[in-house]
């Protein structure tokens, strides 16, 4: 590779070069990571994005000389402050561990020690790299602590992991990161297991952190939402190499490559509703399989036949800046250049369908969304009718173990859901959407509450009585890789449901079962053969396609789906969300979407119900309650969304609503929002506020809208 | 915490019926009360008066669970079941049928029977715990693939061949030490060195091996990243953050046995002579002194509730994340 896309760094920078990781596996080396090169420049972040598989992860690893067992430095050089970090010898490097160059991980869960209390966590880094014990290393840690935001840090020093919340886990991995003051840090998707306004908490942690003490920040994260909020440089990999490289304004203004165009393009947003989304076809090249040439070459919209057989340098973007914006592309190669303008006929803009365009259709959607309210056919019985249903979990405790209070998990939700339709239910974790979704079904006994599907009321339990309701209503998990059961052929798995609920595709011979399976498969979109294989051959998507093809094995009106694109990566996503519209609009499925990712929503959505601690808090089409919130709540969540719209602009920085989310089995006393609710008064401290109907799609519980209803003869 | 110990000890009530129930029914479906008087009496010149005569003096003349002919609760109490076996919740085992009191003889051999188990339970503990902490140490190296083979190798020879082995080269061929008999006091030594350390030994390749799994499992969690992250060193790795959390699985499976080492080893104790509770056990077990298995299998039941319920409690102690109430 000839120009390494790096501009002259300064001499305090982390300089990595042509670093390449690879795996062992059955005695071969898969090769992870190939000829990466960055620097990490004090005071900056540099953000690494890219999909799973792609090598992110293992380079930041591999700068650590973290990687698991089977994980292999296979060439390169790390230099910081005139070492090479890959080949320190192991006591020198763990000088270097956790002083000059610290990382957080991913899953704040799993990362802090168990049994250790979260004092001893952090002392063991004050102790190995600043030699302080006693009474002034408690000092540190409590500075440290009310530094990255946590309330009674002296209180909290003697708690253990588990005693803390998802976010504050993750607030005491970062104190733990920054104990000794490192130059640079390493942040490996730091914020993808949290809640999104848990997530924009941690992300403006960081960003302050980073600017007060001017480390250098390697971000690695596949959310393009995060990088707009948090990066200054942004590097994207595609199966384990860098293609393109950039500040963060030009690359959210004008991606480069091929791919990172259609990543732009496969985003599910509401201006893209009605339309199907850019969804690549094939999936990530394997380490073992990776094509010469370019790699991502077998799935460019753009290749040409130099693209199969060179692998492309780097080149600088027309119109970039020197040292800016560089592509690893073909296309943009001065000899090609004819080729270019063809491939992006509007040059040097290259116009792709990117965040620049979206943000100002997302400004005027609002009309042209609007059509799914005026189809309400008032009158007609819905599909799903769920009234005042409720989930109470028993709190026992004691020699008798008596019931000693409940875990309100779902606590008087109603629902309806017409034919054809979606509804989104969108919460925070443990806000009981799921739990909702289980109940409908009858997946869980409710506490309380009645559920009719098309008229008739599902009975409460009962095999027999519930077997003509399983087979209206079916359920998409949310874990392609752990809702199959492994030990059974992809045509078993089909097939299961038909018999159990003796269905036309379950009874008859051989080769009528093969062909029921087939056409299911072929539904979904994939191969008859798939029928023989068994679960672990396939993909996440392809996975969840199969799993969505066992829930319309049976036919059902209604499909619950829970979460069903959140394991996926956003290429997958945008395939998997394709196929829902795609068989919601030929087979009329009713959704019911729980989910907590608002571009899914706003792309896939009529309606949109907001839960927020077992209750409905704001109802209405997608339009009245994304466009126009009146609830704190709806405000507080979608203002933590990252949105790329405004990075082109280098506008970033959302303010982070304070607080989390309590526990269901505690409520908070009056409105449960109260707590966190900018706006609360008396009244909301007092009791939880009515249902208010502000029109005649939209109701919100809150007390700033009481007796604001709409007249009663608007109302349907 | 206090709660939970009594509706455990409430649990323990049922448990240790049934135990009873079920003994009590196995035995005497394969013994009936005559066989046993046959066997007490010895083969020859046994009449049927003998015999009656015999069940009549130990109380085996009446029915086993039910007494048709009695009066009111009677019908229960005046039974063989009632009378044998339900006083044993006061602590009462009776006399074994040879007349001596079990009570007496279970105090007199729990000595040698501890001596025996306790040192090899300890050393056991420590020296698999070592040996599995190296392996995980040196994981991925040939020290740790040859250790991996010795230990399957262990596991596959039977205890039994240890014992006769031992015996043969310690004992007989080199006599180093008693073949078997014991001792009490500090000459006791010598007679509970060979077996303790053939019972070591017997037990090393599963539990090194299971510990070992353990320890690679626990290495490759998050938290021993991060604290590598941290720049710790590998030892400061292994012992503050692998072995503490490991200790958990370990420990469901150790302490379970600890109360147990009180009833002594069934062959270690017949093969080397001790005169302990586990040999006391075979011996009434061969002469079908029905009284003396029973009050064995019974207190085997206490000690394995206990020792249930201490591993919970141990629980509290390396995992925080336990609490009882």
């Amino acid at each position: 590779m000839s120009a390494i896309p790096v501009q002259a760094a300064p001499a305090d920078a982390l300089r990595v070069r042509d670093l390449s990781v690879g795996f062992a596996a059955g005695g071969r080396v898969l090769t992870a990571v190939d000829g990466v090169s960055f620097d990490l420049v004090p005071g900056e972040t540099l953000a690494l994005l890219g999909e799973s598989g792609c090598g992110k992860s293992a380079t930041a690893l591999a700068l650590l000389r973290l990687l698991p067992d089977a994980g292999r430095i296979l060439g390169g050089r790390a230099e910081l402050g005139g070492d090479d970090l890959l080949a320190l010898p192991p006591a020198r490097l763990r000088d270097v561990r956790g002083n000059r160059l610290a990382m957080i991980f991913q899953e704040p869960a799993t990362s802090l020690n168990p049994v250790l209390t979260v004092g001893q966590q952090i002392g063991e880094v004050l102790a190995r790299h600043l030699g302080l014990a006693g009474e002034a290393a408690r000092a540190r840690s409590e500075a440290l602590l009310r530094q990255v935001g946590i309330a009674d840090p002296a209180a909290r020093l003697a708690a253990y992991p588990f005693q803390l919340s998802g976010g504050m886990k993750q607030r005491v991995m970062i104190a733990i990161a920054l104990a000794a003051e490192p130059r640079f840090l390493l942040a490996d998707e730091p914020t993808t297991a949290l809640d999104v306004t848990i997530q924009a908490q941690i992300l403006a942690l960081l960003r302050d952190l980073q600017a007060q003490r001017g480390m250098g920040m390697l971000l690695i994260t596949h959310d393009l939402g995060v990088v707009a909020e948090a990066a200054h440089r942004v590097g994207v990999m595609y199966a384990g190499q860098l293609i393109e490289t950039g500040r963060r304004d030009d690359f959210f203004r004008r991606p480069a490559h091929p791919y990172t165009q259609a990543l732009f393009a496969a985003l599910p947003d509401v201006a893209r509703r009605g339309r199907r989304l850019l969804a690549l076809p094939g999936q990530v090249p394997t380490l073992a399989r990776m094509p010469a040439g370019c790699r991502f070459a077998p799935r460019c919209p753009k290749a040409f036949a130099r693209c199969g057989s060179e692998a492309p340098a780097w080149w600088p973007v027309p119109g970039a800046e020197e040292g800016g914006q560089q592509v690893r592309c073909h296309l943009y190669d001065p000899a090609e250049a004819a080729r270019y303008r063809e491939a992006f006929p509007s040059a040097p803009e290259p116009a792709v369908a990117g965040c620049g365009t979206d943000a100002a259709a997302m400004v005027t959607a609002g009309q042209d969304a609007a059509t799914p309210a005026a189809s309400d056919a008032p009158g007609a019985a819905p599909l799903l009718d769920v009234q005042d249903l409720q989930v109470h979990f028993p709190i026992r405790r004691g020699l008798f173990k008596r019931t000693v209070g409940w875990v309100k998990a779902v606590d008087g939700v109603s629902l309806h859901l017409e034919r054809g339709r979606t509804l989104a239910l969108v919460g925070e974790s443990g806000c009981g959407k799921t739990t909702v979704g289980k109940g409908i079904l009858r997946l869980l006994r409710p506490t309380r509450g009645e559920v009719a599907l098309a008229g008739r009321l599902v009975p409460d339990h009962g095999r027999q009585a519930l077997a003509p309701f399983r087979r209206q209503m079916q359920m998409v998990f949310q874990d392609p890789f752990a809702s199959l059961n492994p030990r059974l052929t992809v045509g078993a798995i089909l097939l299961e449901g038909m018999t159990a609920l003796g269905l036309p595709g379950g009874k008859p011979g051989a080769a009528e079962r093969e062909a029921a399976v087939a056409a299911l498969l072929d539904q979904v979109g994939l191969p008859a053969e798939a029928a023989y294989r068994y679960p672990h051959e396939f993909s996440g998507g392809q996975r969840q396609r199969i799993a969505i093809a066992r829930a319309l094995a049976v036919q059902p009106d209604l499909l619950v789906c829970d979460e069903p694109t959140s394991a996926l990566d956003v290429s997958v996503q945008a395939q998997i969300l394709n196929l829902l519209a795609e068989l919601q609009e030929r087979l009329g499925l009713a959704y019911l979407f729980i989910t907590h990712n608002f571009a899914v929503v706003e792309y896939l959505a009529h309606e949109v119900a907001v839960m927020y601690l077992g209750r409905i808090v704001e109802r209405g089409t997608v339009d009245e309650v994304l466009r126009d919130p009146r609830h704190p709540y709806t405000r507080t969540l979608l203002a933590a969304v990252p949105r790329i719209a405004a990075a082109g602009e280098g506008a970033v920085g959302n303010v982070a609503s304070p607080g989390e989310t309590p526990s269901p089995a505690n409520p908070p006393a009056g409105c449960h929002f109260q707590p966190r609710c900018p706006e609360a008064d008396a009244a909301c401290r007092a009791r939880y506020p009515e249902e208010t109907r502000l029109s005649p799609t939209r109701v919100v519980h809150c007390h700033r809208w009481a007796g604001k209803d709409v007249p009663p003869m608007l109302d349907k | 915490m206090f709660a939970y110990l009594v509706r455990r000890l409430a649990y323990a009530v049922p448990i240790l019926l049934g135990v009873n129930l079920l003994t009590f029914a196995l035995f005497f479906v394969v013994n009936t009360p005559d066989d046993m008087a046959r066997m007490q009496l010895g083969v020859k010149r046994v009449t049927a008066e003998a015999i009656a005569k015999w069940k009549a003096e130990r109380g085996y003349d009446k029915p086993l669970f039910f007494n048709g002919a009695a009066d009111g609760t009677a019908k229960l109490t005046d039974t063989i079941f009632y009378a044998k076996s339900a006083r044993m919740f006061v602590g009462d085992f009776g006399a074994a049928e040879d007349g001596r009191d079990i009570a007496r003889e279970i105090a007199t051999r729990i000595g040698p029977s501890t001596a025996l188990a306790v040192p090899t339970f300890i050393v056991g503990l420590l020296v698999t715990v070592s040996a599995a902490l190296l392996l995980a140490f040196v994981r991925g190296t040939r020290l740790d693939f040859w250790g991996v083979v010795a230990c399957v190798a262990a596991m596959s020879v039977s205890g039994l061949f240890y014992i006769i082995f031992g015996q043969w080269l310690f004992s007989k061929a080199l006599r180093l030490v008693p073949i078997s008999g014991y001792a009490d006091g500090l000459s006791a030594f010598k007679f509970l060195v060979l077996p303790v350390a053939i019972g070591v030994v017997a037990g090393l390749g599963s539990s090194i091996r299971w510990y070992r799994t353990l320890f690679i499992e626990e290495i490759g969690k998050d938290y021993v990243r991060t604290a590598r992250a941290k720049g710790l060193g590998e030892g400061t790795v292994l012992f503050r953050h692998v072995l503490k959390n490991a200790m958990i699985p370990i420990l469901t499976g150790v302490v379970v046995v600890i109360p147990q080492l009180f009833l002594g080893s069934l062959l270690m104790e017949s093969f080397f002579g001790i005169p302990g509770l586990g040999s006391y056990t075979i011996d009434a077990i061969n002469a079908q002194d029905f009284s003396v298995v029973r009050a064995m299998v019974f207190i085997g039941s206490v000690l394995y509730i206990a020792g249930l319920i201490l591993t919970d409690l141990s629980y509290t102690l390396v995992d925080p994340r336990v609490r009882f109430d």
